[in-house]
């Protein structure tokens, strides 16, 4: 449709920093997130988790806990009786509630209701499992191979050639041209491995929701999520109810990061709520989030790039084995895709390995897969650049893909922004600004997807003439601001008159999880469209009060008029007017929208650190740090730069810091902010966000997400910066003070 | 199990509740008195999500039994706008866009007011130190601390 496209405009409300419309309820305490909500008569949930990484559960006696005064009911996987009909959400089942094995430190094996927190923690101690303890793996190399512990039987697929353990569930492949030829030209063949920890998106409000299932078959939940149409989709199955029985409301939402697109308490609660008969509450702890939620796969990775002197790639491979946890994900195929989408390369292969270990199943982490997979290929290049004696960012612009370029992973791009980033990034000061002793800078690109997907919008134009718009993404980081500004923008009226809302799964059609930096895009688009349909019905109205012609009125401004002379004189009449006079000329006006939202245009990134690394300890530290991205056309620049600048930081804390640590026996040892250390305000720098907008033909404003694409390059940047302060390459993250300082030892 | 009677004073108004003996002055504020404002991140002291003042002093509720603000006075985010108007801070926040999932922001304010009442011309790394406890995972920090240096100049009278 003609109609979706973008089209060039001056923008009037789109593009200004208005403030948002949830504020005052969040800098004053009074919004309500997951924990926040309480039902009469509501008892409190807890989960009893498998102190072992992995265990055959031979028996559970719940008959003490259950005798306990205030203990209103128990639960074990024995109460779940039906079986979900796909095996992702079987997984999703296997994963809040162990069925015969507990397969990760921390799984859930058991739940209990009671009238207090005190009495439901001492009556999970009262639960006896009697387990056997089995071998365990948790780490990606060694789960490959054949004599490696096995998670699970008969799960393999075909893709997956003979002679790898069980565990390595899936094999994926890209790329064209012929790799072989392409080496064979090259002046310059460098070929690196790579390993990175697993990671934890660090959401500061742990998982949180309160049930309540009665006995008619109609449920309610309120739960933190990035998806409450998911979470009533995956429920329903697992519960065995129909999905129009379960009303899910999103609570606002304290971080989520890609952590809240799947299901943890939720089920665990709406079961222990059937069995008591009354609602139940149920928060994670710290402990639980870190050692049962989240978190994103841990990977190994080798990288050959070919390249002739002066600097073009005439060949690139890369083998990305990631592991996922404990369940099927598909995050080596989405690096192995990611890894050199910004290249326009003749001859490229990549292969994505998906891995099983004794680890919680990986949820989504921000453009998942893309960072890790971005952190090896960039650090080959800058090395590469070094050893050629070629600047960085020239090397990247003379390989860069462009609008017609055949992407690594198969289809050709439309114009898209990341020429105009890299040309961005070598015009900044920052790029040749001095650096002093023991000081190193890097530069990266990074490359994300992006996504549509279900979304739907209702549009209301209230008798008073004020707008409120439903939609149904939980609002993240400042989202309902952004859809209030694109419906005042279309309707023109100020953006003070529309109100936007999160509505429940039973008020507004299906929509996918906020994911895939898809809601400023997908749900900005019905938006607009659903603006544009109160819009024809309103220039109806006013046509059938004109006696003329809809086709004979035109929307300027916030009001119908007579298009051209020959329609009629009638003087404009505003919104408000039609508003008014609705129940007279047809009733009340509404504008909706509905649509699987295709073209969401990918993006690109480059980020440039500079870093200073301290050659007694190997601290590293990060001195300065500028952020260049392609918005599409940003709807709010202060939540843009903010997305970027949230990014940034979390992948400088994957840099520098953070890591899942297991210990011999398999289990989680730093389950706690203390021990796994996220970046504090005193670690870092301000964080320079430049904003390009090279607009997205698939949107009508040109809007491209923005969400993820921020977190893919920083790896890379901060290895690259930390290997030329270092004057050593670092390949393993997190670059934490002790390798560093092995590094720099070892180079003597 | 038997529970301790405590007479308190919270935003200036006096309280009584009962609590165990387990419980902390978090779990009482938000499971007692319904002022969800203080969050729980972690329970462990590391997050500054639950930060209130205790006595005039900056204290992770996590950390405090709630049978030990007997006879003390507590100040909480639900207490820190004068009625209808908000706090320098508090309007910052939401104007200069210092917040993106908001789950930090009652922690972080309650902070920042207290350093700005404490130190009014707090240098950037001041800031930087005084709010390394309160974690933030979705902003990066930057607009925060711009927003508690810019709202200090604002009440210094310098901006
Ligand atoms: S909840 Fe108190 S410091 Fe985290
Ligand atoms: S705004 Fe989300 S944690 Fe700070």
């Amino acid at each position: 449709m003609a109609k979706d496209e973008f089209q060039s405009r001056q923008f009037k409300v789109v593009g200004t920093r208005v403030p948002r419309p949830d504020g005052l309820d969040k800098v004053t305490g009074r919004a309500r997130y997951g924990a926040d909500m309480t039902a009469p008569g509501m008892l409190f949930g807890f989960c009893l988790r498998s102190p072992h990484a992995h265990a055959r559960i031979r028996a559970i006696d719940t008959s003490a806990a259950e005798a306990m005064k205030g203990v209103k009911a128990v639960v074990t996987r024995a109460d779940f009786t039906v079986t979900p009909q796909d095996q992702g959400t079987r997984d999703i089942l296997d994963n809040v509630m162990a069925g015969a094995k507990a397969l990760y430190d921390g799984h859930t094996v058991a739940a209990v209701a009671a009238t207090s927190r005190s009495v439901a923690l001492a009556a999970l101690k009262a639960i006896k499992v009697d387990y056997e303890v089995l071998p365990h793996v948790t780490d990606v190399d060694e789960a490959m191979k054949p004599e490696a512990p096995v998670l699970h039987e008969g799960r393999q697929q075909e893709s997956v050639p003979e002679g790898y353990s069980q565990n390595v569930l899936a094999r994926s492949q890209y790329g064209h041209g012929d790799v072989e030829a392409g080496f064979a030209k090259a002046d310059l063949i460098v070929e690196r491995s790579f390993k990175t920890a697993a990671t934890h998106q660090g959401y500061i409000e742990p998982h949180a929701c309160l049930a309540s299932m009665g006995n008619d078959g109609q449920g309610d939940l309120w739960c933190c999520t990035q998806g409450h149409y998911m979470v009533r989709n995956t429920c329903s199955a697992i519960m065995g109810m129909e999905a129009g029985r379960l009303k899910v409301t999103a609570s606002e939402i304290g971080g989520g990061f890609g952590g809240k697109t799947t299901v943890f308490l939720e089920p665990v609660a709406l079961m222990l709520s059937k069995k008591s008969g009354k609602p139940v509450k149920m928060t994670m702890a710290r402990e639980e989030v870190l050692r049962a939620s989240g978190p994103t796969a841990s990977t190994s990775i080798d990288i050959k790039i070919g390249m002739t002197k002066d600097g073009k790639i005439t060949a690139a491979q890369g083998d990305f084995r990631y592991q996922n946890g404990c369940f099927y994900a598909m995050n080596g195929a989405l690096g192995a895709m990611c890894g050199f989408a910004p290249y326009h390369l003749e001859n490229v292969e990549t292969v994505g390995w998906e891995v099983v270990t004794n680890r919680p199943k990986a949820a989504a982490y921000r453009a998942p897969g893309a960072p890790m997979a971005a952190f090896a290929v960039e650090s080959v290049i800058d090395e590469m650049a070094k050893e050629l004696g070629l600047d960085p960012i020239e090397l990247r612009l003379k390989n860069a893909a462009d609008e017609g370029t055949k992407s690594a992973y198969g289809p050709t791009y439309p114009a898209i922004g990341l020429k105009a980033t890299l040309e961005a990034a070598k015009a900044h000061p920052h790029w040749s600004a001095p650096l002093g002793p023991n000081q190193g800078r890097g530069v990266a690109c990074g490359f994300w997807f992006n996504f549509g997907g279900d979304t739907c919008v209702s549009l209301m134009i209230n008798p008073d003439g004020t707008v409120s718009l439903s939609e149904g993404n939980p609002d993240i980081g400042g989202s309902r601001a952004s859809m209030s500004m694109m419906a005042a923008e279309e309707l023109g009226i100020p953006y003070e008159q529309v109100r936007t809302v999160i509505a429940d799964t039973a008020t507004l059609g299906q929509n996918e999880v906020t994911d895939g930096s898809r809601v400023t895009f997908a749900v900005g688009l019905a938006t607009i469209k659903a603006a544009r349909h109160a819009i024809e019905i309103m220039k109806a109205r006013a046509a059938q009060l004109w006696g003329i012609a809809p086709e004979a009125v035109e929307w300027v401004d916030g009001a119908a008029q007579p298009a051209g002379p020959n329609a009629g004189k009638f003087p404009p009449m505003t919104l408000k007017e039609i508003a008014e006079t609705a129940s007279n000329t047809g009733g009340p006006i509404a504008g909706h929208f509905e649509v699987n939202a295709e073209g969401a245009g990918v993006s690109f990134g480059t980020h440039i650190a500079d870093t200073e690394v301290d050659p007694e300890t190997g601290a590293v530290k990060v001195l300065r740090y500028t952020v260049f991205q392609d918005a599409g056309k940003a709807v709010h620049p202060d939540y843009v730069e903010g997305q970027l600048q949230g990014g940034a930081v979390q992948g400088i804390g994957w840099a520098l810091n953070e890591e899942y640590i297991y210990g011999e026996d398999g289990t989680l040892q730093n389950a706690g902010y203390l021990d796994y250390r996220i970046p504090v305000a005193s670690d870092l720098p301000m964080i320079d966000p430049v904003i390009l907008e090279i607009p997205n033909p698939g949107h009508p404003y040109g809007v491209r997400g923005v969400g993820e694409t921020g977190i893919v390059p920083p790896l890379a940047t901060l290895a690259n910066a930390v290997s030329r302060a270092a004057g050593v390459r670092l390949t393993s993250l997190p670059m934490s003070p002790p390798k560093v300082l092995a590094a720099i030892k070892a180079k003597g | 199990m038997s529970r301790i009677h405590v007479s308190t004073t919270i935003n200036g108004d006096d309280v009584d509740y009962l609590c165990e003996a387990g419980d902390t002055l978090l779990d009482v504020l938000r499971d007692q008195l319904d002022l969800t404002g203080s969050k729980e991140g972690c329970a462990s002291g590391d997050c500054g999500a639950c930060t209130v003042r205790l006595d005039g002093r900056l204290v992770c509720a996590c950390l405090v039994l709630g049978a030990e603000a007997e006879g003390r006075s507590v100040e909480t985010i639900e207490g820190m706008a004068e009625g209808e108007e908000l706090h320098p801070l508090q309007r910052n926040f939401i104007n200069k866009a210092a917040l993106q999932c908001g789950i930090c922001t009652p922690g972080i304010l309650v902070a920042a007011k207290d350093l700005l009442e404490r130190n009014p011309d707090p240098t950037e790394e001041e800031v930087r130190y005084w709010l390394a406890g309160n974690l933030c995972r979705c902003t990066g920090y930057d607009k925060i601390i711009r927003t508690v240096l810019e709202t200090a100049a604002e009440m210094r009278g310098a901006a």
